[in-house]
């Protein structure tokens, strides 16, 4: 069995009485991909901000390598090892793509309380950055501003940034959204070749792709787990059918 | 216009001011000390504003609280000595910068202004309101502090020239820090933060602490103008704490564009020409339009924030863009 | 301390507070509805008071001043939302900041030039001028009441509009989102501006009323808008409740923040020093919750 890299123990939030996301649980494993999938408003977002501590969670509990995280701020849980991405694409529009990495890439320092150094001197976070702009097959637009990057490439460009910070968890929400097939296409292309060396947790509203890439499937509904397992099994789930899949793919 | 360019144009614009006690009247180099003064202190304030995007209206603090630790410092009818008093005031700023950041740093947005202003007048009401060092008059420094070592006195501040081209040096001392400090991997955390502070905070970078220590540094070079003025003018009052001095500090680096360190110190510079100017508008009939000279500059303020939105460093990059564009063009 | 004195001290933390929450509460609807920051929120309270001063003596009636007054403040905020507020809707608040800045210097020099820089003082009206006795050598003036009793009937008409009409829906559904404002079908150019002249007003109203109790003077405004932006600080900006909350409680700890450290100090420093209270109360609310008592988390 691969190493679990994160485990939630029903994992609940509500906004006023409204239950976004209740009693989740579930697993992502190193050099596997889970995909959780449902229809809009089922939560998934809300799940994904909680694992990344841009939301504290109501109640449940989630663990990263094996150690509670449940209520840290978002800065402590990127340092054990988790970077996301986000739905809409957040980069710094103003900076280079180059320095939209560089910048992820010094987070990973011990501390950038430095105030005498050029940070461009950074011999070590230059490379990494350099590395991450690669793997998301960027290298050629380092020099470019971000905003003068096409949609894709800014997609790309937000995977690159979350690869700089040298995670071993992605959580990636959507990062198919918006894109054209051939876009798409060289997007599945990296996330295959990513998942080799991280544990993917994947949002997603392309069923092809989720299809293709995924290792384990949960679909929710309402903010509740409806089923969870391997494709093929989801793929035959009758309820899942009904509830989901049916309707999204005509 | 690049900040290459714009470092030329400051040297330049440095080197010219070096000369001018060898040709300008008494009122001119303190003028222009007074003029870089306030650019060390608007560019202590770009820092936050520019850089950081921490819009505090209330900068003004950590400038008096330095100048009124150098008035507290010195005995009566005696002098303090300049390498202690300095560091002890700039501290005394710093220090504050820290409590009030402990604070204000928490808040966001619209809360960040309101409350920089109150912990602001606070201190105002606080010297203004209280017997502590001369009330709502303020309190003069009768002898300038001494900057003797040993018996050696490298230079003399009763002399208004020696204190022009002290406060020239501090002035190239900060630029530079600044420079050197933005350009650190600190100063990227800082543009980050400005540009999207929930993204830095996900890429893992606890934001809270580089703002607060922004907001410090910020202070203490502050208050390193603060102690310049009060050896300057050897006055100390509740007005240097108060928000019209926020608001003039935030103005100049609106106004000469903010997030550029050069733009403020032009904001400063236009700034203190036109309080100049307008002070001395002539009276015209039984309407004396000099003495209301804040009616003018408040309508200006207003005219100006609808106006220049990038400062007037923005209004001639696209100035100059516009012509390039109209050379460029063939002739049709 | 002697329950007569608690007393008094208690309408007078009372009064304070009602009379801060008149000037808060148009900070905070301006600022809920429009999205504005106005700085010079606290200039109008100066208006006010000269208003009530000049008009008083000019007519010769406070009863008929006061509406006068009313009027002329609802036309200046008028007029400064079609000449200047307007512009800023969709700027950033630092530019708001800004402009309102500038105005504040505007409005201070032409109070110099229409009124000039004297003290000045209005008579508290004859049929309020009586005092309650309570002991025998303490009692409490009506006029006082009567401004607390001003007060609250704003508040309640305040509630009523929140509460009851259209222009309410869009206030409890913290609409400064302009889409939702114009599908239900409101011209939001009108709403806007009554809005700016209403929340002036109420600063403006509030400088009238405490006028004939304070004295008339350059710059008193000011004290006032900071006081004002601590109550939003505590009470979360935007929110009428809070509004009132928070002004009840800083006028009551201010009141009662003088009494105690005049009881325990005796210094003559130390009465100045106790008007720090209300900051102290508001570093801790900034610690505990730094959006407000009834702000939404951001």
């Amino acid at each position: 069995m691969p190493e679990v890299v994160l485990a939630t123990q029903g994992l609940t939030r509500h906004f006023g009485g409204l239950a976004a996301v209740s009693g989740v649980s579930l697993e992502a494993h190193m050099g596997q991909l889970h995909a959780v999938i449902g229809p809009n408003g089922a939560g998934k977002s809300t799940l994904i901000n909680m694992l990344s501590g841009d939301l504290p969670p109501t109640s449940g509990r989630v663990a990263i390598n094996g150690c509670d995280v449940t209520g840290l701020a978002a800065h402590q849980i990127s340092r054990m090892g988790v970077g996301r991405s986000y739905q809409k694409t957040n980069v710094f529009l103003a900076f280079t793509a180059f320095e939209n990495c560089r910048l992820a890439a010094q987070s990973r320092r011990k501390t950038s309380m430095q105030f005498f150094r050029p940070a461009v001197n950074l011999t070590e976070v230059n490379r990494s950055a350099e590395e991450a702009l690669a793997a998301a097959g960027l290298d050629g637009r380092a020099g470019s501003v971000a905003s003068a990057l096409s949609h894709g490439e800014q997609r790309q460009l937000e995977i690159a940034m979350t690869l700089a910070t040298r995670p071993k968890l992605l959580l990636l929400d959507e990062p198919l959204a918006g894109m054209g097939a051939e876009e798409s296409a060289s997007m599945v292309a990296l996330l295959k070749k990513l998942v080799e060396t991280h544990a993917i947790l994947l949002v997603e509203h392309d069923m092809d792709a989720v299809f293709e890439l995924a290792d384990r499937l949960t679909v929710m509904v309402d903010g509740q787990v409806l089923a969870s397992g391997a494709p093929a099994a989801i793929r035959a789930n009758a309820e899942v059918q009904e509830a989901y899949l049916g309707e999204s793919h005509e | 216009m690049t900040s290459r360019a714009n470092a030329i144009l400051l040297a330049v614009a440095v080197l010219g001011l070096a000369a001018t006690p060898f040709f300008a009247e008494k009122f001119y180099v303190q003028f222009f000390a007074k003029l870089l003064i306030m650019g060390i202190f608007a560019m202590s304030l770009d820092l936050l504003l520019g850089y950081t995007g921490l819009v505090s209206f209330g900068h003004a603090a950590f400038y008096g609280a330095s100048a009124y630790t150098l008035a507290i410092l010195t005995p009566q009818y005696q002098a303090a000595n300049f390498w202690t008093s300095f560091p002890i005031a700039i501290a005394v700023s710093a220090t504050l910068a820290l409590v009030i950041g402990f604070f204000v740093v928490r808040t966001h947005g619209i809360y960040f202004i309101m409350v920089t202003l109150a912990f602001a007048q606070m201190l105002f009401f606080l010297f203004h309101d209280t017997k502590i060092a001369g009330g709502n008059d303020g309190i003069y420094i009768d002898v300038r502090p001494v900057a003797k070592i040993g018996d050696w006195q490298p230079f003399n501040l009763d002399n208004f020239v020696h204190v022009f081209y002290l406060v020239l040096v501090f002035f190239v001392i900060v630029y530079v820090l600044l420079r050197v400090i933005l350009a650190s991997p600190f100063g990227r955390v800082l543009v980050g933060i400005k540009a999207n502070e929930a993204r830095m905070r996900s890429l893992g970078f606890p934001t809270f602490r580089y703002k607060l220590v922004a907001f410090v540094i910020a202070g203490a070079i502050a208050g390193v103008a603060g102690y310049l003025s009060s050896i300057q003018f050897g006055v100390v009052n509740p007005e240097m704490m108060g928000w019209h001095l926020s608001g003039a500090v935030m103005m100049m680096v609106i106004l000469g564009g903010m997030g550029t360190l050069t733009g403020p110190i032009i904001g400063a510079a236009v700034w203190m020409l036109l309080e100049l100017g307008l002070q001395g508008l002539p009276k015209v009939g039984s309407v004396d339009l000099g003495k209301h000279w804040q009616l003018w500059m408040g309508s200006f303020i207003v005219l100006a924030s609808l106006l220049l939105p990038n400062g007037l460093l923005g209004l001639g990059a696209s100035l100059l863009r516009r012509i390039g564009k109209q050379r460029g063009k063939p002739d049709a | 301390m002697e329950f007569s004195t608690f007393l008094i001290q208690l309408l007078n933390g009372v009064q304070y507070g009602l009379l801060l929450f008149l000037v808060s509460s148009g900070l905070t609807l301006v600022f809920g509805i429009m999205g504005i920051i106005n700085i010079a929120h606290g200039s109008f309270y100066m208006v006010g008071a000269y208003l009530a001063w000049s008009l008083t003596g000019a007519i010769g009636n406070f009863w008929l001043a006061l509406p006068a007054g009313i009027v002329i403040s609802v036309l200046i905020g008028m007029l400064l939302e079609w000449l200047v507020i307007r512009w800023l809707y969709h700027r950033d608040h630092l530019y708001q900041v800004l402009l309102t800045y500038g105005l504040i210097l505007v409005v201070e020099e032409l109070r110099s030039v229409l009124w000039g820089d004297d003290v000045r003082g209005v008579d508290i009206p004859k049929i309020l001028s009586a005092s309650i006795p309570l002991t025998e050598n303490q009692s409490y003036p009506v006029y006082r009441l009567w401004i607390s009793a001003v007060c609250l009937l704003v508040a309640g008409l305040m509630y009523w509009v929140i509460q009851k009409t259209r222009l309410g829906m869009m206030i409890r559904a913290g609409a400064s989102n302009r889409e939702m404002v114009q599908s239900l079908g409101i011209n939001i150019q009108v709403v806007y501006r009554v809005v700016f002249a209403a929340g002036l007003t109420l600063a403006a109203l509030a400088g009238m009323i405490a006028a004939p109790v304070s004295a008339v003077f350059p710059g008193m405004g000011n004290h006032v808008l900071i006081v004002c932006f601590v109550v939003v600080v505590i009470g979360g900006m935007g929110s009428v409740k809070g509004a009132l909350i928070a002004s009840l409680l800083i006028g009551l700890v201010d009141t009662f923040g003088k009494v105690v450290t005049l009881a325990i100090g005796g210094f003559k420093v130390l009465p100045e020093l106790s008007s720090m209270t209300v900051y102290v109360l508001m570093a801790a609310i900034l610690l505990w919750r730094p959006e407000g008592l009834f702000g939404k988390r951001l």
